[in-house]
């Protein structure tokens, strides 16, 4: 699939889409042991990833983006944490590996770069030492040859004088350059799979861009597939190849990201779209908000998740009866009942298509 | 915990809730912690036991009667009898009106000027926060047992000097305290926008910066209440603190180890006493700073989600 | 991070200033004339004049303060109002055995504290934690002095296994010198190791939660190599500077220790200056302890200043 924001995808590198997918995960649930009572954080999540392929998984606070995929690798507290379903990487079922087992895949297979750049890195040891461990640990190079790796690493994600940078601290560089070098940290080990959990979310609006064009460019390089984790749909908008939108731990659409912005078919999404503020809108409405707020993961209603906030359809069947994925067009597939009107789908159209500039979120406050 | 971010989507209205007065949710917030609560019931046994002691003591304190010295504890006398015969019960029960003046009067002089300086620092900054927290730290140079000796020692020994040592050595601690939460208050966008539109510093003192200083303030007073009580009693035990007749546990104490091998009740009781009114303050500090703190606050309430 | 360095230690020399101001004061503030309520029953005209003399106090105040100053900077507190010999002497007696005592109960403190701390800190919210938080809550709330005293009512009375009070000189005889400082080491440690469990123990959660923690697992490392180097690697920081800072505090308590135990040290030197209104020992008593204590931040602050990188190496790009 082609995209005219991005440049064409490299044949040899495996366009986006092609071939069998590196990850496969079905029926993934997590929840956990409360006070309260059990919380169901994630409800049966399925999806495929391709090498090469960008997927955008967008929701709000809650929605348990980040916990499925912390989850794919038991990086949650396991006691109080229960993971169950499958999640196929490279043939393996990662769910079923052994805490040891899972230790060859964290890192070495699946690459991680979190929100943070300040907290992410250990102030107290260099950032060579921090490139160099993982690889000791996964790659068994040698001291010398992790430090010549390193600095190949921080050429790659565009740090300048890379080998005199190796013996500093992460206090003396700028959010930006932290979070360049926990990418050369997710990427070091040749990950297949990188995991960008709000990666962008407390870096300023240049520096965010900066940053997604770079991840863009290595997974061009390097023919790795990304998940990016966000609730912004600027970001979204400019690097995802396909997108899942969830909700109160559920898929509620997924599709490609020209489709879901040009027609959205979920009331959700449709919401999310809605409540994007526009450069330039000349009525003086008050941003289109959902009212309420999510479901809490231990008190979830029985039927449709979304439905007490929904403001298309409101009746017996979403009260009590819990709606599956479905497919409403070609790669297309939402989970509710009734799909919006078109009268409305157009109205969210033109306002997702047109400038979904950075920094417009999806319903929250760019930070 | 799982990886819920705390900001909440905006667009997104909160359901409106009744605004519920701040020290309501405070009070129960804290008396959702056991502990806390503990520490409050013991407070306010003893605070009934000072106030009510002539009722409650049940021979009078002085009285000796040499026939029963050494007596161990008994129906007749509760705590058993002390060198002279004297009922250790009664000297205990008023032994509590000592440790609770001294923690109140001690606490209340080190709040007070501690207060005044670290607002005068905070605020106004500049030489005169320079000078008077270097004076501060002089007097934290000291530990605190020591300089409470050295003074008592030198103004002599009594109740009241004990009061004035004690709360001469705390007060740098109050000073420290509401001198940061001032300088973080002063910085708050209310209260520059409030200074911008001229208000006068002593209404912004009053109106803005003392009302969010009074929290730390509250949980410094109890748990300075807890160290002086603490040391009023190392002060007596010492011999320069409280001096007989007055009853302090302090000094009942250090009499005990002198007849040791006739009377392991002599040793317990007033020491019990002492251990328990100090923890009590304790435990109600510790819960007041969670209760208070707001990061903590939200952590306590949202105990029930992950 | 020499800049910080000079800052600090001109810090604690103003500090110390300051300090001897406060300490000079001390013998000002009693009412009445020190040196003739010092001699009480001993009067005499000649001797009365000559401690006078010796201490300065027939001369205007300021003089006086620069002058003992000036004294005690070459190591000349002053002659001691009861016997009349040099305060340094009996100061310089003293400081080995109090240091004993303090080193013995910081010992005791670490040995309770750092195994408590860690281990509630990694099983937070379990039996280890409770027990650990109940411990510290309890070590923190009781007098010292009463736990010795209930140690001696154990130990030495009702068991008879150790000796109620008093010192032996570790030279002499080893053995019977650590039967002497084991209850009033016992005391202090007790009590310190309460305080400093949670410290530990905080600075460990804070540790354990920390996003780089995270970040270290996502990597893949084992969970062994993590603890070590990405939690208690950060974590020894600030348990040290907390150690160094309430070495001062133990300081204070140790004075009160010693009085339970008739621990001939600076404590009981204290109460006897105290008892006999020897002034001039009880200044120097004081002068030193603060000192010490002063001198013992400094060195806590500057090791900080040391450890953390960020401080270090300071801020560039």
């Amino acid at each position: 699939m082609v995209d005219d924001r991005r440049p064409a995808a490299d044949g040899a590198g495996g366009g986006a889409g092609g071939g069998d997918p590196v990850l496969s995960v079905r029926d993934l649930e997590v929840s956990f042991a409360t006070r309260r009572g059990r919380a169901q954080v994630v409800r049966g999540l399925d999806y495929d990833l391709h090498r090469g392929e960008t997927l955008a998984i967008v929701g709000e606070s809650g929605s348990g983006k980040s916990v499925s995929t912390l989850a794919l690798t038991k990086l949650i507290p396991m006691p109080p944490g229960r993971v169950s379903g499958t999640a196929h990487l490279d043939g393996q079922d990662l769910l079923a590996l052994s805490e040891r087992e899972l230790l060859a895949v964290r890192g070495r297979q699946v690459g991680f770069v979190f929100q943070d750049p300040m907290t992410s890195l250990n102030p107290v040891h260099t950032i060579g030492r921090q490139l160099v461990e993982g690889m000791r640990h996964h790659l068994g190079v040698s001291e010398a040859e992790g430090r010549d790796r390193a600095v190949e690493l921080l050429r790659l994600v565009g740090i300048p004088a890379a080998e005199k940078r190796l013996d500093d601290y992460p206090h003396q560089f700028s959010g930006g350059m932290r979070q360049r070098v926990v990418i050369a940290i997710g990427l070091s080990c040749d990950p297949q799979v990188l995991v960008a959990d709000e990666a962008t979310t407390a870096l300023d609006v240049t520096t965010q861009a900066q940053i997604t064009e770079l991840v863009g460019r290595l997974q061009q390089e390097l023919g790795m597939a990304v998940i990016w984790i966000t609730h912004d749909l600027g970001v979204v908008a400019s690097i995802a190849d396909r997108v899942l939108v969830m909700y109160a731990g559920e898929i509620v659409e997924e599709a490609d990201v020209d489709d879901l912005f040009a027609d959205p078919r979920h009331p959700y999404t449709v919401g999310l779209l809605k409540s994007l503020p526009v450069l330039g809108a000349f009525e003086r409405d008050d941003l289109a908000a959902i009212p309420g707020l999510p479901p809490t993961a231990t008190d979830l209603p029985p039927g449709c998740a979304f439905h007490p906030r929904c403001a298309f359809r409101h009746d017996e069947r979403c009260a009590t009866e819990r709606p599956v994925l479905r497919e409403v067009a070609p790669g297309h597939r939402i989970r509710s009942f009734y799909e919006v009107a078109e009268a409305d789908r157009r109205q969210a159209a033109t306002v997702g298509a047109a400038d979904v500039g950075a920094g417009a979120g999806a319903g929250e406050a760019t930070p | 915990m799982n990886h819920a971010q705390d900001a909440p989507a905006a667009g997104l209205e909160r359901p409106s809730s009744k605004p519920v007065p701040r020290w309501r949710e405070t009070l129960s917030v804290l008396l959702a912690n056991r502990l806390a609560a503990v520490g409050l019931v013991l407070i306010g046994l003893l605070i009934v036991t000072a106030l009510f002691a002539d009722q409650l003591i049940r021979y009078p304190i002085n009285a000796q009667d040499l026939s029963v010295r050494f007596d161990a504890p008994s129906a007749a006398y509760w705590f058993g009898t002390d060198d002279l015969g004297r009922d250790v019960y009664s000297r205990v029960v008023m032994g509590s009106r000592v440790s609770l003046q001294v923690g109140a009067v001690a606490v209340g002089i080190s709040l007070v000027a501690g207060t005044l300086i670290g607002l005068l620092a905070g605020y106004r900054g500049g030489w005169l926060d320079a000078v008077l927290m270097r004076t501060m730290d002089v007097l934290f140079s000291f530990p605190v047992i020591l300089l409470a000796i050295a003074l008592v020692a030198v103004i002599g020994p009594s109740l009241r000097n004990v009061m004035i040592a004690v709360g001469i050595v705390f007060t740098p601690i109050f000073a420290r305290v509401v001198r940061g939460s001032v300088l973080s208050v002063r910085e708050e966008l209310h209260v520059r926008a409030v200074r911008s539109l001229g208000a006068s510093d002593w209404r912004i003192v009053t109106r803005h910066v003392l009302p969010n200083v009074a929290g730390p303030i509250i949980v410094q007073a109890s748990l300075s209440l807890a160290f002086a009580i603490l040391t009023e009693a190392a002060l007596s035990y010492i011999g320069v603190g409280v001096q007989p007749p007055e009853p302090a546990w302090g000094y009942m104490l250090s009499d005990a180890q002198r007849f040791q091998q006739q009377g392991w009740w002599l040793s317990v009781f007033p020491g019990m006493a002492i251990f328990l009114t100090v923890m009590a303050f304790n435990l109600l500090g510790d819960g007041l700073r969670d209760a208070l703190d707001p990061k903590q606050r939200s952590v306590i309430e949202s105990r029930g989600v992950k | 991070m020499t800049r910080y360095v000079a800052l600090r230690v001109g810090q604690s020399l103003l500090a110390l200033l300051g300090v001897s101001v406060v300490v000079f004061a001390l013998m000002h503030l009693v009412p009445g004339d020190p040196v003739r309520a010092a001699l009480g029953t001993r009067f005499n005209e000649e001797l009365y004049a000559a401690l006078v003399q010796r201490a300065g106090l027939d001369r205007p105040v300021l003089v006086q303060y620069f002058d003992w100053l000036g004294r005690a900077l070459t190591g000349d507190l002053g002659v001691s109002f009861r016997t009349g010999d040099p305060v340094m002497l009996a100061l310089a007696e003293r400081i080995p055995r109090t240091a004993l005592l303090a080193f013995g109960a910081l010992v005791i403190g670490l040995a309770i504290a750092l195994p408590a701390g860690i281990v509630s800190a990694v099983r937070q919210g379990k039996a280890a934690d409770y027990a650990a938080n109940t411990f510290s809550q309890i070590g923190v709330s009781i007098p010292d002095f009463w736990f010795g005293i209930v140690l001696i009512l154990v130990f030495a009375r009702l068991l008879g296994w150790l000796p109620p009070g008093g010192y032996r000189p570790l030279t002499e005889d080893p053995v019977a010198a650590l039967s002497y400082l084991a209850l009033p080491a016992l005391t202090a440690g007790v009590v310190t190791g309460a305080i400093l469990t949670r410290f530990v123990r905080s600075a460990m959660l804070d540790a354990l939660n920390a996003e780089h923690v995270r970040l270290a697992r996502a990597k893949g490392l084992p969970w062994r190599y993590v603890l070590r180097h990405h939690v208690l690697r950060n974590a020894w920081i600030p348990i040290v500077t907390v150690t160094g800072l309430q070495l001062g505090t133990l300081l204070g308590g140790i004075v009160v220790v010693e009085i339970v135990f008739s621990w001939p040290g600076l404590g009981t030197l204290a109460l006897s200056a105290v008892e006999t209104r020897d002034y001039p020992v009880l200044q120097g008593v004081v002068l030193l302890i603060a000192a010490v204590f002063l001198v013992l931040n400094l060195v806590v602050d500057l090791l900080y200043a040391r450890l953390d990188p960020r401080i270090r190496v300071g801020a560039s790009s």
